[in-house]
């Protein structure tokens, strides 16, 4: 019981935060000098009528904090409007979402699954060879730009011509089986979420090394360890679990800066992804658009940081308190 | 002072990130000496030239002063395309201080050392100009955020209550928008038609929009646990005022995770900024930057057959990696008991 409420009163708490974040985003957009009608103005396959009706659901016509509120209520609705190039948003955001969830869940399993063992190994050897050698790695991964390897990653791909480069499906996509569908698919996703997993792998496991440092130099370890258990037994059983609950805080950290990591990398590879989807739409100051996307992700961001407490929660019973 | 530089450079990474890092800022401040050409030079008959292949071995198989050639522009019609060879009629001997600057080769011979860009531009001298701004924006960024950070951490963190909550809630908000998604925004909505010197102060702005809440927040828990020392409570039985107490008592005492936290996010800055010079929404050209260089190598051609125009990929990487080799030295010395956090 205490669980739920706990959860539910966790959900509240994200709604003045979307106010504030949707506050913050509208008023840096409308108080920019751009018209955001003006690439629909100059669509001619744009009518006057949707023009008007965009005009009319805008409110521009009213003072901005007007504009506010309808703006919000057909957001909250589900009418996010319609691009400059006349299609649906909402029809546009479906695409891309699910495509960028892909990658990033992909890149968040594969950094967990190989940064944690790594952190807990160097942690344990700590000092030795094998740590060293990490921590240099680790450092040389930190320092890369996430777009320059994603272009050395093209280089790669065009001079061997083992990956498709760019794009999340070949040309003839349609044409394949379901089997064929999935195995193209992931081959689209090897380079983007290569990039994307070397570069956040070097912090998830730096941060683990320092926490099952710390734990492992804690009073009950020491115990365990003075009662005579194994090694294995003091570092998988004791250690490993109290060393992991922190990270799990990290998970949504980690999400958000996947978000913004993966907004470059999509670029560079041509990724149909929200990154993607929002720089294109920011270079078209197609105002509609980047709204709603950023919203999107930020909504996405809030939700990964909602998923990581309840998770924590489950792991760690101090938290329940 | 010099005995906590002896002990952070006893640190072998450190100590070698600190002289890489000396020497690219000695080399970006005397650009305009060291670089053999001006910051606007532009030769629109050489665009695209490879590296000038520079020779200390002459024809006749012995050690000679170095020198190179020119290349000359052809055009292979059964390519279908422009080739650069090289005029090997007349050598150009490289001489050190000529026309005033460090080195270069007599009038009428052309040295591109890491070859040139689409406008006939010599990389190697745009490398050291576009390094002036790639390497400084970050500090820039970070003396905006630190002072804006620290005030409004101290006032939250001090007063409690609902003013820290309402504070906090909006430092959490503007944390909760993907920062790169409103970097990007931010950078689009600037208006057109700046100076150069005007878009460079906005882009610090920006930058530092980005970074001050997570700042904020830490030195607010920080502010949380100080306020409640004895020290504290003297001053306001004396009757300081708050904003003498926050200034002048509570602040002081975060500064060394001030330090660790400026020196540890100089280098996702310089990232930020070449990011949005990348997509062409930092930094324009006719300046220079490491990110706008970069620009051109979106084309698959050029990443292909022009590899010299990734060179200020190189270097932001190396730039990076020295800050944050030099930043865990730092943040080992001053607080040694988080080793190795990232």
């Amino acid at each position: 019981m205490n669980f739920l409420k706990y959860i539910f009163k966790r959900i509240l708490q994200t709604i003045p935060l979307l106010i504030i974040v949707s506050l913050i985003s509208f008023f840096i957009i409308r108080l920019s000098p751009v018209d955001p009608l003006a690439e629909l103005r100059l669509n001619p396959s744009i009518s006057q009528e949707t023009l008007n009706k965009e005009i009319k659901r805008l409110n521009l016509d009213k003072p901005i904090y007007i504009q506010y509120f309808s703006w919000a209520k057909s957001f909250v609705k589900g009418n996010l409007g319609y691009t400059s190039a006349g299609e649906k948003v909402s029809t546009k955001l479906k695409e891309r979402i699910p495509n960028t969830l892909l990658l990033t869940l992909v890149v968040i399993f594969m950094t967990w699954s190989v940064g944690i063992p790594l952190g807990i190994i160097s942690a344990v050897k700590k000092e030795t060879a094998f740590d060293r050698i990490l921590t240099v790695l680790s450092s040389v991964g930190m320092a890369i730009p996430s777009f320059f390897f994603a272009i050395l990653m093209l280089i790669f791909a065009v001079k061997t011509g083992w990956f498709p480069v760019g794009g999340l499906t070949s040309y003839n996509f349609n044409e394949l089986g379901f089997g064929g569908k999935i195995i193209d698919i992931a081959k689209h996703l090897i380079l983007p979420a290569f990039v994307l997993f070397t570069i956040s792998l070097s912090g998830l496991q730096r941060q683990m090394r320092a926490n099952m440092l710390e734990v492992l130099d804690s009073d009950y370890v020491k115990f365990a360890r003075a009662k005579g258990l194994s090694e294995i037994k003091v570092v998988f059983k004791h250690a490993l679990r109290n060393a992991v609950n922190p990270m799990i805080t990290l998970l949504g950290f980690e999400f958000a800066g996947l978000l913004s990591g993966a907004a470059l990398t999509e670029y560079v590879f041509q990724y149909p992804g929200l990154g993607r989807l929002i720089l294109e739409a920011v270079m078209k100051s197609d105002i509609n658009l980047v709204m709603a996307s950023l919203m999107m992700g930020t909504i996405m961001l809030i939700l990964g940081n909602l998923l990581a407490d309840i998770l924590l929660m489950i792991t760690d019973p101090r938290v329940r308190g | 002072m010099i005995e906590a530089l002896k002990k952070i450079f006893k640190d072998k990474f450190a100590f070698t990130a600190f002289i890489i890092l000396a020497f690219l800022y000695i080399v970006i401040l005397f650009a305009d000496f060291i670089a053999p050409y001006s910051s606007t030079y532009s030769d629109r008959d050489m665009s695209y030239a490879p590296p000038s292949k520079v020779y200390t071995i002459n024809e006749k198989g012995k050690w000679s002063f170095p020198y190179t050639y020119n290349y000359v522009r052809e055009y292979e019609p059964a390519l279908m395309q422009t080739i650069y060879k090289q005029d090997r009629s007349k050598k150009y001997f490289i001489k050190p201080f000529i026309n005033g600057h460090l080195f270069g080769v007599e009038n009428g011979g052309k040295l591109y050392l890491l070859g040139t860009d689409i406008n006939g531009r010599d990389v190697f001298s745009r490398l050291l100009f576009g390094g002036r701004i790639s390497m400084t924006v970050g500090f820039l960024s970070l003396f905006v955020v630190s002072p804006i950070g620290l005030l409004y951490g101290g006032i939250s963190g001090y007063f409690g209550g609902i003013v820290d909550t309402l504070m906090m809630r909006f430092a959490e908000a503007v944390m909760a928008i993907p920062s790169f998604y409103l970097l990007i925004i931010l950078a689009a909505i600037l208006p057109s038609g700046m100076t150069s010197v005007q878009r460079f102060a906005l882009i610090v702005v920006i930058l530092a929009l980005i970074g001050w809440a997570g700042f904020a927040r830490v030195v607010r828990g920080m502010v949380l646990s100080i306020k409640k020392e004895d020290f504290v409570s003297a001053e306001k039985v004396m009757g300081a005022s708050n904003l003498r107490i926050i200034l002048k008592h509570i602040l002081p005492q975060t500064m060394s995770y001030v330090i660790i936290a400026m020196t540890l996010s100089v280098p996702s800055y310089i990232l930020a900024e070449s990011g949005l010079s990348f997509l062409g929404l930092g930094i324009q050209q006719p300046d220079a930057s490491w990110g706008n260089m970069l620009k051109e190598a979106q084309e698959f051609t050029n990443i292909l057959y022009r590899p010299w125009l990734l060179t200020p990929g190189l270097l932001i990487f190396v730039a990076v990696l020295s800050f944050n080799l030099l930043g865990d030295a730092v943040r080992d010395y001053l607080d040694p008991k988080s080793n190795s956090q990232s």
